[in-house]
């Protein structure tokens, strides 16, 4: 009877101490779900669905305060995979928070731009360039076309044009939208 | 260093799946390979291959001779770009490019001056064969070499197989399985020599100790032509291996297959087994290159299909209009519905005969509509199988199908998609007539896009935090500022304090007064003045011991 107490006795002491040593020594910092809803979305940062970035809008999905379908450059692909991923019914887009749109970047018209850093301190990639008085220009390549930068431009230069699709980037279509024409044109 | 044993089947093993497809080549072999003219006209595209476009180094207006760099490589996979003639650069700038897209890529037009003047390349070498494998991959990089059978590859990658790896066997890929396409057969016939040369460099570059040519067995005449060069050249120990005729037999992993018996592991490549494998073309043109000093600036092409007057093979500069090839080749007939390019199988529509011919053009094929019928519709997929049996890359076409039906692009990945070759076997015998291959490209070019997508959205991710931090740290200093400016506020005198005030103002006054006398005494330069100088001097001290706010 004693011989048992204390064999149980000892082994939970040992791991007792096996699990408290491995709380400290294998502790995950912040919350993984969160890590995993981030990775999904698409880093626009551009704070239409209400929050002021991705990683606090994948807090506010991980703390069950918003809901999975406010995110407009991820698309309704985003929202699918972020329903799969919270084992959820995925949902249409809340238009409240806006539309889809096509991929674009931010465009300075150098001309008009008086320097006045505004946009600058708006991105929230770093992706303008520039100082006080001098002109500045957008980095096309780290922009996410997340519009932030043309409210305060006191003086309307900068301009949101579309991503141009060239051969590197561009898609099979859909095999059943296909319509291109497949006769040739024969040279006059 | 690993060693990895293959050695070549005495019989060899027929690929599975594949189709028997009639051949179609005996019209275009007729007569020997001959020149095309040199159109008045080049447009050189900047990108012809996979890999990295290369950078023009010539502008509008230069003068350029033939076989000068006209653009650079910028990257390891990239392939530079030389002038396929003499004469002025006459723009630089978008144009239509064979691709399936139908956009306009970067180019550098050439109106020939007609003289075909050539640069000194000095690209040619001694004595290639006690040359360094490092000195050989070189030039053929700066010969702008790139497979010539398919993907356009650069070549001088392919020669090097990393320094882990040692190449057991080299397979020359002569094994032209598509239908209509006869371009490597005519440049065998017609240039033994330069493909056997071809054949010896890489080997010596490869450190290769076998060597295979892999062949089809419906080119008899090629197979002879390569048997009396090697008899002649003394190069037994180069091996002529003819392979039973499947589409698609020519195909890199299948070639490979039917030769050793050895499958290139999924997503893996030939020199995991210690196989690398070059077309018959790219072999001629090292040859070309390190011998006589010629870099890539012409191909073998093969003009065919009903839709022309006279199909032939013909020796192309890159840059000329396929119109001017067609007409070459005796121009259009009645028939004419389509313009591929590549053969019925693999190849892709043009958009227009104006698109030049590039690097990777082995083929035009100009089809009737019994030739290339437009598509039938498509109907529901009744899962027949068939599919399955004639996949080539024992895939699961219908599998496949679904998920890119559906738009699963993590399962259809997990079916292997990217083993796909697309060579077209599964669509041509669905009977339900479903663009099998064009879901298959579809799914491809979303999952690479999604990948793009993917690693901007970490930049960005990684941009935004370190944004974050340094607007932290920004505040922490500002404050740390404040926090100081406050510790020197704190010590001045409290307001209430009405004798520490006073004692202040003395303090201030006292400091004024003596900044005004070290004006005073400030050193002027008063050394040879004029008496009109003197008097304005006077009188500005005047002013200035008098009243204090005279001056204002």
């Amino acid at each position: 009877m004693l011989t048992a107490t204390l064999a149980l006795g000892i082994l939970s002491a040992l791991f007792g101490l096996l699990l408290g040593y491995s709380a400290i020594r294998f502790k995950v910092e912040g919350d993984p779900i969160v890590e995993q809803i981030d990775a999904l979305l698409p880093q626009t940062q551009c704070g239409q669905c209400g929050f002021p970035g991705c990683r606090p809008y994948a807090e506010a999905i991980a703390a069950g305060e918003a809901d999975i379908n406010q995110c407009p450059p991820g698309g309704d692909s985003g929202i699918q995979a972020l329903a799969e991923l919270l084992g959820v019914d995925p949902k249409p887009l809340n238009a409240e928070h806006g539309v889809p749109q096509e991929k674009r970047v931010a465009v300075i018209d150098e001309q008009t731009c008086i320097g006045c850093t505004l946009c600058i301190q708006a991105c929230p990639v770093d992706a303008i360039v520039g100082a006080a008085k001098q002109m500045h220009t957008v980095v096309a390549e780290e922009c996410t076309g997340c519009d932030l930068c043309v409210p305060p431009c006191p003086v309307d230069c900068i301009t949101m044009v579309p991503v141009k699709q060239d051969i590197v980037t561009w898609k099979w279509p859909y095999p059943e939208s296909d319509t291109r024409p497949i006769v040739i044109a024969r040279q006059a | 260093m690993r060693r990895l044993m293959v050695s070549i089947l005495e019989q060899p093993l027929k690929i599975p799946g594949g189709l028997s497809l009639a051949s179609n080549k005996a019209q275009s072999l007729r007569e020997p390979l001959r020149q095309a003219p040199i159109p008045e006209r080049l447009i050189v595209p900047l990108s012809q291959h996979i890999g990295e476009a290369a950078e023009a180094l010539v502008g509008v207006g230069d003068k350029v001779l033939k076989g000068q760099v006209i653009a650079r490589s910028l990257n390891y996979i990239s392939a530079p770009v030389h002038a396929p003639t003499s004469g002025t650069v006459t723009d630089i700038g978008e144009y239509p490019v064979p691709h399936p897209s139908g956009l306009k890529g970067v180019c550098i037009v050439i109106h020939a001056d007609g003289h075909d003047t050539s640069a000194a390349t000095g690209l040619a070498m001694d004595n290639v064969f006690a040359a360094d494998a490092a000195d050989i991959r070189q030039r053929v990089r700066e010969a702008g070499i790139v497979g010539l059978g398919g993907a356009g590859f650069p070549t001088a990658v392919k020669l090097n197989p990393g320094p882990q790896r040692q190449v057991e066997l080299l397979v020359i890929n002569a094994a032209e399985c598509e239908p209509y396409i006869s371009c490597d057969e005519a440049l065998i016939c017609c240039c033994t020599q330069d493909v056997i040369d071809g054949v010896r460099i890489m080997q010596h570059a490869l450190g290769a100790t076998q060597v295979v040519i892999g062949i089809e067995d419906n080119m008899p005449r090629a197979i002879e032509c390569l048997r009396d060069g090697l008899a002649r050249a003394g190069s037994h120990d180069i091996r002529i291996v003819p392979v039973p005729t499947t589409y698609p037999a020519g195909g890199e992993k299948q070639l490979i297959y039917a030769l050793t018996g050895e499958e290139v592991p999924s997503q893996g490549l030939p020199a995991d087994l210690g196989i690398v494998c070059h077309n018959v073309g790219t072999a001629a043109a090292i040859a070309r290159a390190l011998l006589r000093g010629e870099p890539l600036i012409s191909r073998v092409v093969t003009v065919t299909g009903a839709g022309v007057r006279n199909p032939c093979n013909l020796e192309v500069r890159i840059g000329t209009p396929m119109a001017e090839i067609i007409e070459a080749a005796g121009g259009y007939t009645d028939q004419v519905s389509r313009l591929l390019m590549g053969g019925p199988m693999m190849g892709i529509s043009m958009p227009s005969d104006r698109v030049p011919v590039i690097k990777t053009t082995n083929c035009l094929l100009i089809a009737s509509r019994e030739e290339a019928p437009p598509p039938l519709p498509a109907s529901a997929c009744i899962r027949c199988g068939q599919c399955t049996d004639v996949c080539p890359a024992r895939l699961l076409p219908q599998q496949l199908y679904w998920h890119a039906h559906a738009r699963e692009f993590d399962k259809i990945q997990d079916y292997s998609l990217f083993d796909c070759i697309e060579c077209g076997c599964c669509a041509q015998v669905c009977p339900c007539h479903i663009p099998l291959v064009q879901y298959y490209r579809f799914a491809k070019t979303e999952i690479w896009d999604q990948e793009r997508q993917r690693q901007k959205a970490d930049l960005a991710r990684q941009r935004h935090e370190f944004r974050l931090e340094r607007l932290e740290k920004e505040k922490k200093a500002l404050e740390e500022r404040r926090a100081h400016a406050r510790k020197g506020l704190e010590k001045r005198p409290k307001a209430g304090d009405a004798d520490a005030k006073k004692a202040e103002i003395a303090a201030a006054l006292e400091r004024v007064k003596a900044k005004k006398a070290s004006q005073d005494a400030a050193a002027r330069n008063i050394d040879q003045l004029t008496p009109e100088q003197q008097a304005r001097i006077a009188e500005v001290d005047a002013r200035r011991s008098g009243d204090g706010t005279a001056g204002r």
